[in-house]
């Protein structure tokens, strides 16, 4: 039996919910419970990491004899950058679904009613996925290194490119959670998403030279931060050749520097307008 | 004795309901106040918004002694809710979910951890702490969400229908749990649609309907109200219903009210209820009226809400609680 004592309030240890301190702890007791999850449901993870198999198997064999980025390239080379920044992309939608996920369930109410930091559960979402981001880079790699992919620059360049891809990835998780907070089911987001990542990506250079796109899409192609992305992984890959010449624009001359600046934009306008957002769509 | 809860003219508007119509509330310290109403009567409106989950278009509300909008932190620092939809996270454990909300109150892994723990036995969950609460029972799950209202030994308590959907030995154990709590002085804020939960566990009960407050005092007290004993008859034919409702009227104090779907015919008494009911038995008979059921009883709350609106209190109908969700 506890005792009550009266009128004293909680037995605080931290300052206030709205602290900036407060923000990152609450968020990570968030993201703890969203590991949990993933230790309880394995069968969430599996799903998601053969996904990026399919995706590296279905495009190394299926598009790899149709289409040929230039002599001296092999097709597997220029192919796995993309395939990365897709995945990543694709990812995404995780943090989206999961999130419309929560809103509509009671644990929802009891973070609302307690005195802890309005972004901690966006914070928490967007955190633990990066863990799934982890694996699916783990899982792509292995088998981009089965089906004839190699690092042909140093450890150091490749990691930067991973650095580089979860970095983008967190980026877009949190445009992913601003959609997942705006639909009114977890149904709806996969499809809503669907609208912005196909685009995103098959418009990209990610799969196809830029210079095979029509003088119509090849702006679009040259400044999507997907193209930028990729580009970058490639060169930090070192999976270029000089037969695919890198587009005269600055975003493919700057891979890194041009995906970074997107990164800094989309977390400067989405954790604002998430944060909002939850607040909003909860207290309807 | 100050007031813990005190709320005024609080008005929300749905685009086409109005779930509260100007609600006053006022909880003095140390005591527990029903409110008490059937399923979309606004009970869930007012409950969320003094818990901040909700702001009203109209009015103003203050919780322990801080202003829901203007410090909605310091109210949350302050209480401890629990809903009417278990808010557990069901891959967690028991232990995992209570100490989840100590640590977002604020509180140090040691001191969250050791809270969980006390609270998971005072609430009889030990053997059941370590495993996901997606295995626990309704009453279990419901014992758990009462337990994260009160890890952070909340002054005031917030509990929205906390045994709506519970079988009835849960529900028992419930009342024991919340009973032994209000003994500690907690001041304690409770919406039921049950009328023998607010008579069992309120000091204090306001009756709500479509938003406003209709009647308020202690059960005794709404009791009075509605006279003394009552008849109450259940014919087997509805066609005769009329028949029972003229044989009642002859003995009735105040309206006789009928219900074609119970095909029951009640009325309240003034006094000599056994003399009256066996008046009304020999009038039914003599005209052969066939009676399934007959019966004199005490007033319930029921009554009350029936002498009050005209309506029986509804109970958990689907279209009732489907309203409520979309509100809440």
């Amino acid at each position: 039996m506890s005792t009550t004592p009266t009128s004293t309030g909680p037995t605080r240890t931290s300052p206030t919910g709205t602290s900036p301190v407060r923000a990152l702890t609450d968020g990570w007791v968030v993201a703890k419970r969203n590991v949990i999850k993933i230790k309880r449901v394995p069968e969430i993870l599996v799903f998601v990491l053969l996904s990026p198999i399919m995706f590296v198997l279905l495009f190394a064999y299926v598009f790899g004899g149709a289409i040929d980025p230039g002599a001296g390239l092999d097709y597997k080379e220029f192919l796995i950058g993309g395939i990365f920044a897709q995945t990543v992309v694709f990812g995404a939608t995780f943090t989206g679904a999961g999130l419309a996920e929560d809103m509509q369930k009671g644990i929802i109410d009891r973070f609302r009613s307690l005195p802890m930091s309005r972004s901690a559960v966006l914070v928490g979402r967007t955190t633990s996925d990066i863990i799934y981001n982890v694996l699916s880079l783990a899982i792509m790699a292995l088998t981009g290194l089965l089906v004839g992919w190699r690092v042909r620059e140093g450890v150091l360049d490749a990691l930067a490119a991973f650095a580089l891809l979860l970095l983008f990835a967190y980026a877009i998780s949190w445009v992913m959670g601003y959609i997942g907070l705006l639909v009114p089911s977890v149904e709806v987001i996969n499809n809503a998403s669907f609208l912005v990542i196909m685009p995103l990506t098959f418009v990209s250079n990610a799969f196809v030279p830029t210079e095979r796109f029509n003088s119509f899409l090849r702006p679009f192609v040259e400044w999507n931060p997907v193209s930028a992305v990729t580009q970058a992984c490639r060169e930090l890959f070192g999976n270029t050749s000089a037969a695919v010449p890198v587009p005269d624009a600055w975003s493919m001359q700057h891979p890194v520097l041009y995906t970074l600046l997107w990164v800094v934009g989309i977390l400067i306008v989405f954790v604002p307008l998430s944060v909002r957002q939850y607040r909003i769509a909860s207290s309807r | 004795m100050s007031d813990m809860i005190r709320a005024t003219g609080l008005v929300k508007r749905y685009k086409n309901t109005t779930a509260l119509a100007g609600l006053d509330l006022i909880v003095p310290e140390g005591t527990v106040l029903g409110l008490l109403g059937p399923n979309g009567a606004g009970k869930t409106t007012a409950v969320r918004i003094l818990a901040t989950l909700l702001q009203p278009d109209e009015g103003t509300a203050e919780v322990a002694g801080v202003d829901v909008l203007a410090d909605p932190m310091g109210v949350r620092a302050r209480i401890g809710l629990s809903g009417q939809y278990a808010a557990v996270d069901e891959h967690l454990t028991g232990f995992e979910n209570l100490e989840m909300v100590g640590r977002l109150y604020g509180m140090s892994r040691q001191t969250a951890s050791a809270r969980a723990r006390a609270l998971l036995e005072r609430f009889d969950l030990v053997e059941a702490g370590d495993r996901p609460s997606k295995t626990y029972s309704g009453g279990m799950r419901r014992r758990l969400d009462l337990a994260g209202a009160l890890v952070a030994e909340p002054p005031v308590l917030i509990l929205d229908e906390p045994t709506t959907g519970l079988d009835p030995r849960s529900r028992q154990q419930m009342w024991a749990v919340i009973r032994d709590l209000v003994s500690d002085g907690t001041t304690l804020l409770l919406t039921t649609q049950y009328l023998e939960e607010a008579d069992l566990l309120a000091d204090d009960i306001v009756v709500i309907d479509h938003g406003r407050a209709i009647a308020q005092g202690t059960a005794d007290e709404l009791k009075s109200r509605t006279g003394g004993e009552r008849i109450e008859v259940v014919v087997a034919d509805v066609a005769r219903l009329d028949d029972a409702v003229r044989a009642l009227a002859v003995v009735a104090h105040g309206e006789v009210q009928a219900d074609p779907a119970r095909r029951s015919v009640t009325a309240a008494v003034e006094d000599d209820g056994a003399y009256r009911l066996m008046r009304v038995l020999q009038a039914l008979s003599d005209d052969g009226v066939e009676l399934l059921d007959v019966g004199l009883r005490r007033p319930t709350l029921d009554d009350v809400f029936l002498t009050l609106t005209g309506r029986v209190a509804e109970g958990d109908d689907a279209a009732g609680s489907t309203t409520e969700e979309v509100s809440a």
